[in-house]
């Protein structure tokens, strides 16, 4: 045990967290395979069966599509943890943008790519003014965003039924259709592969990269990072807490505003309180977590998602519930913040340690 | 005005129901105050009030509860389950347990391992609805009336009953006069509204109702009145100075949590036993949530969780029974402002007295102006009334000292 300790002692941080994300993957996978042999399910056959049509040329293509929504979501809530800020309201923010961005782009004409630009511009501002309330209420009066945001996902929800219920919804024919009037071609974005993915896949790349240039790589990031790591020491060093929370709450808004854009203006051309798919709020918390807040992480994690929810289908075919593919997930998330926690505390004392010998080896040198 | 404190609760009681009075009187809309709203309100309330101190005794333990929606979700799933195989009553207990199982979850995660209490929960809420699913793909697909969505229906409910005297109950098989019923129809100002009250609340009572609502004093007792409460809410107040003293917060934080959970499945189960005959999908709709508001609501307390409860309870009774009363409601609001700005007059309290004086307005103005209120919008009552009381009242608001704040033993210092 202690030779096994030493050889991880020597190992370079990056390489610890990336080690305790494949532990916690595994024994997540472990957990499964066991709820899967309990309840009379081969457990070697549904991993089998869940790799081989994953890995299928199709099936690849649609784990690319499913990951465009979480990797969106994930970047708004990493946005937030960054800052210390936790948004559960995604899931309210990304919906009641859908609502406006769709009923927004099915009433203006504009060029092709100038009129879905200017829809995924309505749904960031409305993702954000959602998010903002949230941002105000915590400013301005100490409430916590995490009750606040959820809250505000149910408030969310019954605003929207009342404005597609008596503004936004399609009534040309006859009240059949459950969704907003359709958007107009010039407003649609065309699928990169016909039918398996479409052009918001590289809006969603393309955020991923702006969350790393802001976050990581701005003076912007840099006080935002430092706010939320010690916002008392961020303060003192001339860093306005309010105004950070304010931009990094807008900011997140902005980002999951366009969560549900995929559905809008790339599959259904409308929203709808069926068509446009609901969950990718908590679902992008999850991702965000998995992938460790790090652009990477959450691309290689909404792709790891992905790849399993393309699998479903195959799977009840197989006579595995479909469901499992969830509990995986969720499992997976809850390992991987118990091992994050320990590889948290192991990497501290491992720190504390080294130092210590450092020191002692300079007492004696000296 | 200086009142005795028995005077006072008298008065909190007998104002409001005389206000409704004259409502009704009124507005002519008699489902404000009938039995029937009543009756509905306290089936639709309990769900939230086992919520709310579900989150209460997570939080006064000193661990913060986003999870009682999962739990809850494992109640319904669990308490339909076992209400199906073994009957009701079994059914309640196998609810307990799965809410249990969720909050050995959170505690496992929380307690033992110090992940992110809100993050442990929002994890255990996306597991539990998954994990049902698929619980239900193997137990109830197939089943007659049974899918992955739903349980098969139970054959045999909790069983209700009259409280005798008062309500027309039976007594050794004996019916005994319906004194409520009769004193309701009569109509009278505020006697005929306190007995539509009463009656709601004591007809058509279930058994599985009586123990929900018994929690509330139960709780009461156990955390202010004996040894194990006092420790449990010092692990919520102040964890380091309990374990100079020797208690064991660890260990009360898991059985603060394990009971929070138990509460969380009985709540899940009422809905999946009580309310209705089977389990189905989304059977909880939110109220896990509802109750946390409901537990900031009430101030961390019990008798507050009950009375927010029954707040948002009897709204959503109204709107069940009695839709078109709903915006009879504004005229109540107006009218009881009104009653504030008097006494804040004769307090010589003119703040209270402006802000309430503008209430009354707004609300007499809303209940001449809006003809019906948009159900869609009457539905996001309580999670609005909640962010008003945060943003209102929240220097009044008192929530255990270092809930939400993580706790190793022998790391403070």
């Amino acid at each position: 045990m202690a030779k096994n300790r030493n050889v991880i002692d020597a190992l370079p941080r990056p390489v610890v967290t990336l080690l305790s994300s494949l532990v916690a993957i595994l024994l997540a996978l472990g957990i499964c395979g066991l709820l899967l042999l309990v309840t009379g399910k081969d457990p070697i056959a549904a991993y089998r069966t869940i790799l081989e049509t994953g890995l299928t040329g199709n099936k690849l293509l649609e784990m690319l599509k499913r990951s465009t929504p979480l990797m969106l979501s994930a970047s708004a809530v990493a946005i937030g943890f960054k800052m210390n800020l936790f948004n559960i309201g995604v899931e309210g923010q990304y919906l009641f943008a859908a609502l406006i961005a769709a009923e927004f782009a099915s009433r203006i004409s504009a060029p092709p790519v100038l009129h879905v630009l200017l829809t995924l511009m309505v749904a960031s501002a409305a993702g954000a003014f959602w998010a903002s309330i949230a941002a105000m209420l915590k400013v301005t009066r100490g409430i916590n965003e995490v009750i606040s945001t959820i809250m505000l996902n149910f408030i969310s929800l019954s605003v929207m039924q009342w404005l597609f219920d008596n503004y936004m919804r399609d009534d040309s024919d006859g009240g059949l259709r459950v969704t907003t009037t359709e958007i107009a071609p010039s407003g649609q974005v065309p699928d990169i592969v016909d039918g398996r993915l479409n052009g918001v896949w590289l809006v969603a790349l393309f955020v991923v990269f702006c969350y790393w240039l802001i976050v990581f790589r701005s003076k912007f990031g840099f006080r935002l990072r430092s706010s939320g790591l010690n916002s008392s020491a961020a303060q003192t060093s001339g860093i306005a807490a309010n105004r950070m929370i304010v931009v990094a709450m807008l900011l997140s808004g902005a980002i999951a505003g366009l969560v549900a854009m995929q559905s809008v203006v790339g599959e259904e051309y409308a929203y709808g309180p069926q068509a446009t798919p609901t969950g990718f709020g908590f679902a992008g918390i999850a991702v965000a977590l998995l992938g460790r807040n790090h652009p990477v992480g959450i691309v290689a994690a909404a792709m790891l998602f992905g790849f399993l929810d393309s699998t479903s289908a195959v799977l009840q075919l197989s006579g595995i519930p479909n469901s499992i593919v969830k509990v995986i997930q969720a499992v997976v998330v809850l390992t991987v913040v118990i091992v994050n926690e320990a590889t948290a505390r192991y990497m501290n004392r491992r720190t504390a340690e080294q130092t210590a010998a450092a020191l002692r080896a300079d007492k004696v040198g000296a | 005005m200086k009142l005795s404190r028995r005077a006072r609760l008298l008065v909190l009681f007998a104002v409001p129901i005389a206000l409704m009075s004259i409502v009704r009187l009124w507005s002519g809309e008699d489902g404000l105050t009938s039995s029937d709203t009543i009756g509905a309100s306290l089936r639709l309330s309990v769900p939230i009030l086992l919520a709310g101190l579900a989150g209460l005794w997570a939080e006064r333990c000193g661990v913060l509860n986003i999870g009682i929606e999962g739990m809850m979700i494992f109640g319904t799933w669990f308490g339909g389950w076992g209400a199906w195989q073994f009957g009701p009553w079994l059914g309640l207990a196998f609810a307990v347990l799965g809410g249990m199982l969720g909050g050995l979850i959170h505690a496992i995660a929380t307690v033992r391992f110090n992940v992110d209490q809100i993050i442990s929960g929002v994890v255990l809420n996306l597991l539990a609805f998954f994990g049902v699913r698929y619980m239900s793909d193997l137990a109830f697909v197939g089943q007659p009336g049974g899918g992955v969505s739903q349980s098969p229906p139970q054959t045999s409910a909790i069983p209700r009953f009259d409280v005798p005297f008062i309500s027309g109950g039976d007594l050794f098989g004996w019916k005994s006069p319906n004194v409520l019923l009769s004193l309701e129809d009569s109509g009278w100002f505020f006697i005929g509204d306190l007995a539509g009250i009463l009656y709601g609340l004591t007809n058509n009572l279930s058994w599985g109702t009586v123990i929900g609502v018994a929690a509330v004093p139960a709780t009461f007792w156990i955390l202010w009145r004996t040894r194990l409460g006092l420790r449990l809410r010092s692990s919520g107040e102040s964890p380091t100075a309990a374990e100079t003293l020797g208690v064991n917060v660890i260990r009360l934080r898991y059985v603060g949590l394990l009971v929070s959970g138990g509460l969380a499945g009985y709540a899940g189960g009422i809905l999946a036993i009580v309310a209705s005959s089977y389990y189905r999908q989304g059977q909880t709709a939110g109220r896990g949530y509802i109750g946390l508001a409901t537990m900031i609501f009430g101030n961390w307390r019990p008798i507050g969780v009950l009375g927010g409860a029954s707040l948002f309870g009897y709204t959503e009774g109204v709107k069940l029974v009695a839709n078109d009363a709903i915006s009879t409601l504004f005229l109540f609001v107006a009218l009881a402002a009104v009653l504030l700005a008097v006494m804040a007059v004769v307090n010589r309290t003119t703040t209270r007295g402006i802000v309430a004086v503008f209430v009354s307005v707004i609300a007499a103005y809303a209940y001449l102006a809006i003809e019906d209120v948009p159900q869609s919008l009457t539905q996001s009552l309580p999670y609005l009334a909640t962010l008003i009381v945060l943003a209102t009242a929240s220097q009044r608001l008192r929530p255990p000292a270092m809930a939400g704040v993580p706790y190793r033993r022998g790391e403070s210092h």
